[in-house]
This record gives structure tokens, C-alpha cells and sequence, in this order.
């Protein structure tokens, strides 16, 4: 067996064993988020957070998995069964899946990009896999035979739908800057520091995104397909043990993608926010661990904002969060993409900051100028008052 | 007597007799046909006079009662002027032999779960009522448990889950949902809509089993007909039908103890009925068992959010009975916990609310200064959640030292938490979009609803008990009354901020000039004598016996009084009839009237305005369901 394993050409060999990683990086990672989740809400909320399980509660979510695993897999009679079976792994799927073409590091030197496959067709390989969310969160909530299932599935498919529109033209403005699909061109053009990072070019683009991602990984405010207080617990209602363990953990999985996407796109990727020393980029696992560390900071970053995110905002209604796709997420989004276009294609000059000073120009003194606008024409006493 | 009810007096002659009560004028109502009849004559008249406002309406049943009484049965209307600040107490007898009198839902939408109440305990049928049906008890129940002659202990099983599509379909029918041609379906043989009350007979043990079956078949025939329930024209190419889903009593909103089935378009409400008593424990059976200071910690479990407002609303209104004057310190600490009390309560009802909504945050704020005040009623008296604090009289004991610093310092600590979360939330698009025109009621809706409270202030009604009918020295304490304008769930969210400042105004007035002296009043008939005299004097350790164990003996006489809880006007309408023991324990629960109109409110709205709504109701299941 390993024989003929170690006879397979290097480029399958060095794909599996960076499946390898990716699985024995990302699974305890997630797992590790929910413990950082607990952690930091815990500290904006005024409580300790978990503190009981292992050293300093470093282990409850071990324990936590355990005891998910240990618990009966119930399945409802009246379940669609091959539907209610398929779903926690049709919701998994996407979350790994996306890692594929997610640069996490460079080795240096001559060696290249530190990912399982640098697909040409990236970034639109990520967004195609994402919509299997979908069709998961239907297969559960059709699948569960229960009233609040349903209800939630089809909040979820309504919201997936709508944000991925807005999402998908995030990535427009900065495909159209680069010129490729290619998450390792993009990375590789937002090199030499944090002023050459799209978020500069493109700082509607990335807001949308990051609206967008929270609703795709259903999180506070756009987790109405799970909603608690309405509809129980949403598409997962009648999960239990391992099954709802595999929603639970895909969730965080894709929330780490999500942000691992955002990271790569606007953010630079692996590349440090200032110009990186010869003598870091010469050396081949310097360089990886180097790079690593950034992205994983970078990701780290983006999870904990997402957090603060849960710990402060109330749930949107269904129809609001609807409007709010619809009526002002997308008209934004062409908008950027059309300014980007023709902004970018009158003053077109090469790659880096050069040829996006238009574009970050224009983008940002839109985005400015917006702000004030709104902060001008807010209603003041959005509060009525209460009379005495 | 005032004039308008000589007014009454002169015209009805002898079906009306008007007599004056501690509690002001009450009007009696003889048992008699011509008396009967009179009955709506007489209410319609008193409601020209002023007199607006269904407070409550309850049953009494006199079997057993030492003086003899013109009928059985007698219905007691409690109405409020609440310009005049005037109640009026109309008591109509009513026979044992088919009591029946007339309702007067069409006159106060609050008669309707109140005549249902009426129904349920004591057999008292309303005609004219449009769902006379069970409220409380379970509807396979076979009897009217507060009779006087309904055993005590006796035990009846029941399992069969209402379905409530027999409310269902008359609402849906209401709402011009149902399309023509179901109806003529539905009236076949062995299906009857709403034949709840009307035919049974009060008490035949086949009453609530065919109301069951009555409903699942009317199930069966809605599901089995296509297209049957109604499609707005706008859909009618799609082919949509309406989907009931039952929200509660499994549902992390309603705690287990509210139901509303609700029949859906997409996620609107589009028609919806409620169910309770699922905590129904019966408080007004069980309290009558009990001496009048055994009452009390039963009554820390009607609202056991601000369980000790509830033992001191009980012990004023047998305190007026007893005609005792509390001492001036035990008013101060009355007012004192009371006012931390509706401090409490608000804190829960704001941060549950906002769970509801999403924003977890706050709750921990919020729910982390409740532990602090639960600290100080720990020490105070030896309980964090039912504190059975009052005691009839007084209180179960003084200040402990340095207690009024302990409050002062929560005070604050609550006002800095409840600062963060106006931060937080006052300006919050997300949240001001959830909260804004949601199930807005107004302030005529929410008179004739029985409203009271912060949700009748938050439609625009000043009325608070502490203002209208002042009691523990309220009248010397300088506070406002916040109202709301548009009474919707934002109004009824944001007017409980307002009252949290006002009860922490009220509570450093009342803390700064906490009068010394003792908390009893020197009442041997109410009072237990002081622990010396108890041990070393025979009178003292006779007197304490006999408090202890005959109660506290209240002359016969009955009267209804109220006090400002957190969640409004509860009142307790207590018949005495000499013992030791309260012959009728009646308990005016505000949260009962503000449930009643849920179903109806969030029709229209959204599964998500309705949990908000239901929020900011406060439903308290304890008092709810007693």
C-alpha cells in the first residue's frame, strides 16, 4: 500500500498529502474556534466562558464532541430518511471543498504557492461549490418532516440565493483588477505591502463581502434560518448526536473559509502588510512558516470580528434581510463594478497601486461621501420619544 | 353613593340594591329573571357614567357561606373610571339551577377569556358569548373545580391535546379565509364547529371529549379538501395554501406554557387563537385551604419574576379587609422592594425580549445586576426567587443593617448596565427596524382589552394604580408616569427603560427618609406577638397558636383592591366569611388579559413580529395560568 503510494507521481503525492494538512489543519480549527467563540463571547458578555473542562477550559470542545458522538443519532419517522442522512454531509462538503484553491502559505525561493490545487478558474470554483450550502439546508429542512424545519430551509435557500449574488460581484471588481480567476494571481498582486491589498481598491467590494459571508455562514444577524426564539432551531431542528455535530462543525468550517476567501481576496493572503526581506522570501520554509503565520492571523482577525459581530448585533426579519440583499447590497455591488470597469479601464497601467489609483480613488471618495450623506440625511430622532 | 348611582338606584327599582363597600360602591344585581334582564340595561348605563373599563370579572360561589346570600352564584364586574378614579363593584346573583347570565363580550373584548374563565371554574354560562369554551382547565376536564362542592383533592386524567381548529376555523372564517362552499362541508353531520358550551350541559362528563372530537375532525376534512382554505387573489396561479403550525408549548419562546396555533402564508400570521393553562395550578383552589398568611407564598408563584409585589398586593387588599393600618416603615419598605422588584422584573422582560430578538449580549448586562439584586433579597429573606416577603399586617422582617446602602449600591451598578444596553440598542437600525409598527394597539383597543400597566401606558393611557388609587404612602413620592404614543412592541419595549428611572427615583426618595419604628402595627388580631411575650407570657404563646394556627381571622365582608405590579393592575377580590381561611381567593392577573389579545395582534405580522411582540407582552406563565 504505501509502496504504491510512494510511487505515484509527485504532483498527486504532494495533492494528497496537502489534503492531509488541509483536513488535520482545518477540523481542529474549528474546533478551536468554537472554544475561541466561547472564549471571546464570554468576555463580551460579562461571563467567564468555559473554564471547567481540561486546563483553563481548553478542552470542552473535545468534550463537547464526545459527547455529541455518544448520543443516539435519532431520525424521525416520518423523515424523508435518504434525504435527512445526506444532508449533514451535503453541508460539510462545501466547507472543505472551498480549501482546495485557498493559497495558506509560500514556500520560498523558487518553490511556489502552498495550496492543493492553483485552479485557473478559482474564484469561481469557490462560489460554485458554496451554493451546495443550499441545496443541504433544503435537503434538512424538507427532509426533517417538521413545520419549523421547513420554514427554516426555506429561509436558508432565500438567503443563500440573494447574498450570493452580491457576493459573486464582490469578486467581480477584483477579478476585473487583476485580470484573473486565480486565487494565487490574486494574492500575488496584492504583494509588497498593505497599500497594494484589494481592500484598498476595493473597500465596497470587501464590505459587501463580509456582509455577504456572515449570511452565508448563517451567523448573528443572518442566522434567521436557524432563529432560535421563531423557529426553534431552524433546518437543524431535529438533528441530534453526530449528525447536528457535523452542522455545528461545518458552520465554524465555514466560517474559517469564508474569512480564508476574504484573506485571500482583499486582504493579501499570505503576504505580510509591509515589504517582505529578501532573506525571508529566499528561504524555503522560512518563507512557509512566515507566510502561514500571516494568513492565519489574518484569518484569525476576521473570525473574531465576526464574533464581536454575534455579540452585538439583534436577528433582521426575513423580509428585511430580503430588502437589504435586494434593494441595497446589489444595486452597491454593480455600482462598484461598473465604476471599477470604467475607472480601471481609462487609467490602465500594469499591475499594483499604480494603475488602481483611480479606482481606490473613486471608491472611497464614493464610499465618504455616502457616509456623510447618510449621517446628513439620518432621521435624528430615529427614537421617538416617550412623552412624560 | 353618588348621584349617578342613585340614578341607577331609582330606575331599576328593585333589581338593583346599591350599597357602599371599602372598596367604594358596589351595585347588586338581584336573582331574579326581570334582574337578569336588567343586567346589560344597568352595565350600559354605568358605562355611559363613566365607569369604561372591564377591570375584572369573576365568579362567587356562596354554597357554604356563613350568611345567606340571594343566590348561589354570584358574577362580580369590577369597573373602572379611570378619569375620576372611581370603581364600581356590580355583583349579579345568579341560582344554582342553570346559572346563566348575559355577556358583555360585545361591550369589553377583555369579558371574552374572562367569561370563558367564569365558565370553566364555576359553570356560569354567558349567552351570547361567541367561544364559550374551557380556558384554564384542560378541555376533557368533567366539572367546575371552584364550586365549593368540587372535591379538593380529586384527580382526573386527561391526555388528549386540543386542536384548537374549532377556534381555528371561525377565526379563519372571520377573516374571510375560509372560501364558500367549506362551509356547507363543514356543517355535514357529526362535524360542529363551535358547539363548545352552548349545548353541553355544565359538568356532563361528555362535554370536553366531544369538543375534542369535534375538532379532529374538522382537521381531517380541512386537510383532506384541496384549495380549501382560502388564497388572496394575488396567489391564486401558485395554488397556496395556508399552513398551521403550532407556536408553543415546545417552543423556546413560550417557555412551554403559551400556545398559539397560527395559520400561515409564507411566514405571515394571517389568522391565529391561543391556548393556556398549562401551568395551571389552581391558586384560587388551593389558597382557599390555606390561612390568610399561608396564602402568601402561593402568591410568590403568580409572577415570580417580582414575586414580593405580589405578597404585598395580597396582603394590602386583606389589610383593607381587616381595616388595619400598616406602619409608616413597612410602607417605606414596601415601596422600597416593590419598586427594585418592577426594576427586576423589567430587567428580565427587557433582556428576554431582546434573547428573543437576537442580541444575547444584553441579556447578561441586564441579568448580571437581577443576580445583584437577587443578593440583596437573599439577605433580606432567605430566598432569591420566591421571597414570601409581606406578611398580613407587615412584613416577615426588617431591614437588615446597611440594607438601604446594599440597594443604593445595585441602584447604581443597575443604571451604569442599563446605560450599556440604551447604547447598545437605542440607536440600532436592526433593532428599531424589528420593534417600530409591530402589533401597534391603541389606547381605546387596549381599554377594552383590560390592559393595564406598562402596556396600556405604552398606548397612551397615564393610568397606574400608584397614581390613582395611591397606597403605601405612593402620593408623597414625586414620580412620573411615561406613556407611549403609537403602542406598539417599540412603545411597550422602550416605556419599561422609562419606569426602571422612575422606580429608582422613587426608591432613593422613600430610602432617604425611611421612617424608624416597628414594621407591625399594634394589632394583636393580625400581628404575631413579639418572640419575648410568646415564650414567657400565656397570653403571648396563645395569641401567637391561634395566629398560627387558625389564621388570621377576618371578618366576613369581600372587596376587591388592586396594586401596581410590574406587569400591571393585579388585584385580588377576597370573600371573607369570618375564619381563618379565605373563603374566595380571587386573583386579577394582568398578564391573563394582555395574552388574551396576542392571537389577534400579531395577525398580519411575521412569525418573527409575533415572538417580538410576545416579548414585549412579558408574559409571566405563573400568573398567567395561576
Amino acid at each position: 500500500m504505501l509502496e504504491r503510494f510512494l510511487t505515484l507521481p509527485a504532483p498527486i503525492m504532494g495533492t494528497i498529502a496537502a489534503i492531509l494538512v488541509v483536513f488535520a489543519v482545518v477540523l481542529p480549527a474549528a474546533m478551536f474556534m468554537v472554544l475561541w467563540e466561547r472564549i471571546f463571547l464570554g468576555k463580551l458578555t460579562q461571563r467567564p466562558g468555559p473554564n471547567r473542562v481540561g486546563p483553563r477550559g481548553l478542552l470542552q470542545t473535545a468534550a463537547d464532541a464526545l459527547k455529541l458522538l455518544s448520543k443516539e443519532d435519532f431520525d424521525p419517522k416520518n423523515a424523508d430518511h435518504a434525504l435527512f442522512y445526506w444532508a449533514p454531509v451535503f453541508f460539510m462538503l462545501p466547507s472543505f471543498l472551498v480549501y482546495a484553491v485557498v493559497p495558506f502559505g509560500k514556500f520560498g525561493g523558487s518553490y511556489g504557492p502552498a495550496l492543493i490545487s492553483d485552479l485557473r478558474v478559482g474564484l469561481f470554483f469557490i462560489v460554485a461549490v458554496f451554493s451546495i450550502h443550499t441545496v443541504a439546508i433544503m435537503m434538512a429542512g424538507w427532509g426533517s418532516n417538521n413545520k419549523y424545519s421547513l420554514l427554516g430551509g426555506i429561509r436558508g435557500v432565500a438567503q443563500a440565493i440573494s447574498y450570493e449574488l452580491p457576493l459573486v460581484f464582490s469578486f467581480l471588481g477584483v477579478i476585473l483588477l487583476t485580470g484573473s480567476l486565480s486565487t494565487v494571481r490574486i494574492v500575488e498582486a496584492q504583494s509588497g505591502g498593505v497599500w497594494n491589498w484589494y481592500i484598498v481598491a476595493q473597500p465596497v467590494a470587501f464590505l459587501v463581502y463580509l456582509v455577504c459571508s456572515i449570511a452565508e455562514v448563517n451567523r448573528v444577524p443572518f442566522d434567521i434560518p436557524e432563529a432560535e426564539s421563531e423557529l426553534v432551531s431552524g433546518y437543524n431542528t431535529e438533528y441530534s448526536g453526530m449528525r447536528f455535530a457535523m452542522f455545528f462543525l461545518a458552520e465554524y468550517a465555514s466560517l474559517f473559509a469564508t474569512s480564508a476567501i476574504a484573506v485571500t481576496v482583499f486582504l493579501g493572503g499570505w503576504t505580510a502588510p509591509f515589504p517582505e526581506p529578501a532573506v525571508i522570501t529566499q528561504s524555503p520554509l522560512g518563507y512557509f512558516v512566515w507566510s502561514a503565520f500571516w494568513f492565519a492571523f489574518k484569518v484569525f482577525g476576521l473570525i473574531t470580528l465576526a464574533i464581536w459581530i454575534r455579540g452585538t448585533l439583534p436577528r433582521l426579519r426575513a423580509d428585511q434581510l430580503m430588502n437589504f440583499a435586494w434593494k441595497f447590497l446589489v444595486p452597491v455591488v454593480l455600482a462598484n463594478v461598473f465604476a471599477t470597469g470604467l475607472l480601471g479601464f481609462v487609467v490602465k497601467s500594469g499591475n499594483g497601486l499604480g494603475s488602481w489609483w483611480p479606482v481606490a480613488l473613486g471608491t472611497w471618495l464614493a464610499l465618504g461621501g455616502w457616509l456623510v450623506l447618510g449621517w446628513a440625511t439620518a432621521p435624528k430622532a430615529e427614537r421617538r420619544k416617550v412623552a412624560y | 353613593m353618588n348621584e349617578t348611582l342613585q340614578q341607577i338606584k331609582e330606575r331599576f327599582q328593585e333589581a338593583v340594591a346599591v350599597e357602599s363597600g371599602r372598596d367604594g360602591d358596589v351595585v347588586v344585581m338581584a336573582d331574579t329573571r326581570s334582574a337578569r334582564g336588567a343586567l346589560l340595561e344597568v352595565i350600559g348605563k354605568l358605562r355611559d357614567l363613566g365607569f369604561t373599563v372591564l377591570t375584572d370579572l369573576a365568579g362567587i360561589d356562596y354554597l357554604q357561606y356563613p350568611i345567606q346570600q340571594p343566590g348561589r352564584f354570584a358574577v362580580t364586574y369590577i369597573l373602572s373610571d379611570l378619569k375620576r378614579r372611581q370603581r364600581v363593584r356590580l355583583k349579579a346573583y345568579v341560582g344554582a339551577q342553570d346559572p346563566v347570565l348575559p355577556s358583555v363580550t360585545h361591550l369589553w373584548q377583555a369579558a371574552n377569556w374572562l367569561e370563558r374563565e367564569c365558565w370553566d371554574q364555576f359553570g356560569i354560562r354567558f349567552e351570547g358569548h361567541p367561544n364559550l369554551k374551557r380556558l384554564l382547565n384542560h378541555h376533557e376536564f368533567v366539572g367546575h373545580p371552584l364550586r365549593k362542592d368540587y372535591p379538593m383533592r380529586s384527580r382526573q386524567p386527561l391526555s388528549e391535546n386540543d386542536s384548537l381548529m374549532d377556534e381555528m376555523v371561525v377565526r379563519l372564517r372571520q377573516k374571510g379565509l375560509l372560501l364558500p362552499g367549506i362551509e356547507a362541508q363543514l356543517a355535514t353531520p357529526g362535524v360542529r364547529v363551535s358547539d363548545h358550551g352552548e349545548e353541553a350541559a355544565p359538568g356532563s362528563p361528555s362535554f370536553g371529549a366531544r369538543g375534542g372530537a369535534a375538532s379532529a375532525a374538522v382537521v381531517e376534512r380541512i386537510t383532506a379538501l384541496p384549495g380549501v382554505l382560502g388564497e388572496p387573489e394575488f396567489y391564486r396561479d401558485l395554488h397556496t395554501e395556508l399552513m398551521f403550525l403550532n407556536i408553543g408549548p415546545s417552543h423556546p419562546a413560550t417557555h412551554g406554557t403559551l400556545r398559539a396555533l397560527v395559520a400561515l402564508d409564507g411566514e405571515t400570521i394571517m389568522a391565529a387563537v391561543g391556548e393556556i393553562g398549562y401551568l395551571h395550578r389552581g391558586f384560587e383552589k388551593s389558597t382557599e385551604v390555606q390561612t390568610y398568611n399561608g396564602v402568601i407564598p402561593y402568591t410568590d408563584r403568580l409572577n415570580y419574576v417580582s414575586a414580593m409585589m405580589n405578597n404585598f398586593a395580597y396582603c394590602k387588599t386583606i389589610e383593607k379587609l381587616l381595616d388595619i393600618e400598616t406602619t409608616e416603615r413597612t410602607k417605606a419598605i414596601r415601596v422600597v422592594i416593590a419598586e427594585l422588584s418592577r426594576i427586576v422584573d423589567h430587567l428580565v422582560c427587557i433582556g428576554a425580549n431582546l434573547v428573543d430578538l437576537g442580541a444575547l449580549t444584553n441579556y447578561w448586562y441586564l441579568f448580571n445586576v437581577r443576580e445583584k439584586a437577587y443578593d440583596i433579597f437573599d439577605r433580606l429573606t432567605g430566598a432569591r426567587l420566591t421571597n414570601s416577603y409581606g406578611r398580613i399586617g407587615g412584613l416577615a422582617r426588617d431591614f437588615y443593617p446597611g440594607c438601604g446602602d446594599d440597594i443604593l449600591r445595585v441602584l447604581k451598578e443597575t443604571e451604569k448596565a442599563i446605560a450599556d444596553v440604551e447604547q447598545l440598542i437605542s440607536h440600532n437600525r436592526i433593532l428599531l427596524d424589528r420593534l417600530t409598527g409591530i402589533s401597534a394597539v391603541t389606547a381605546e383597543e387596549a381599554l377594552s382589552r383590560g390592559w393595564t400597566g406598562p402596556l396600556l401606558r405604552a398606548s397612551g393611557v397615564d393610568y397606574d394604580v400608584r397614581k390613582a388609587f395611591p397606597y403605601d404612602g405612593y402620593e408623597q413620592y414625586d414620580f412620573e408616569i411615561p406613556t407611549g404614543t403609537v403602542g406598539d412592541t417599540y412603545d411597550r419595549f422602550f416605556i419599561r427603560f422609562y419606569e426602571m428611572a422612575q422606580s429608582a427615583r422613587i426608591i432613593r426618595q422613600a430610602l432617604a427618609k425611611m421612617p424608624a419604628g416597628p414594621i407591625f402595627p399594634d394589632v394583636k388580631t393580625a400581628a404575631l406577638p413579639p418572640k419575648d411575650d410568646t415564650y414567657n407570657n400565656i397570653e403571648g404563646l396563645m395569641n401567637h397558636f391561634k395566629l398560627i394556627f387558625e389564621g388570621v381571622k377576618v371578618p366576613p365582608g369581600e372587596l376587591y383592591d388592586s396594586y401596581e405590579a410590574a406587569n400591571g393592575e393585579l388585584g385580588f377580590l377576597v370573600v371573607a366569611d369570618g375564619s381563618g381561611k379565605p373563603f374566595r381567593n380571587r386573583c386579577r392577573p394582568p398578564s391573563l388579559l394582555a395574552y388574551a389579545a396576542f392571537p389577534e395582534i400579531i395577525e398580519g405580522h411575521m412569525i418573527a413580529d409575533a415572538i417580538a411582540t410576545l416579548g414585549g407582552l412579558n408574559i409571566i406563565a405563573g400568573e398567567l395560568d395561576r
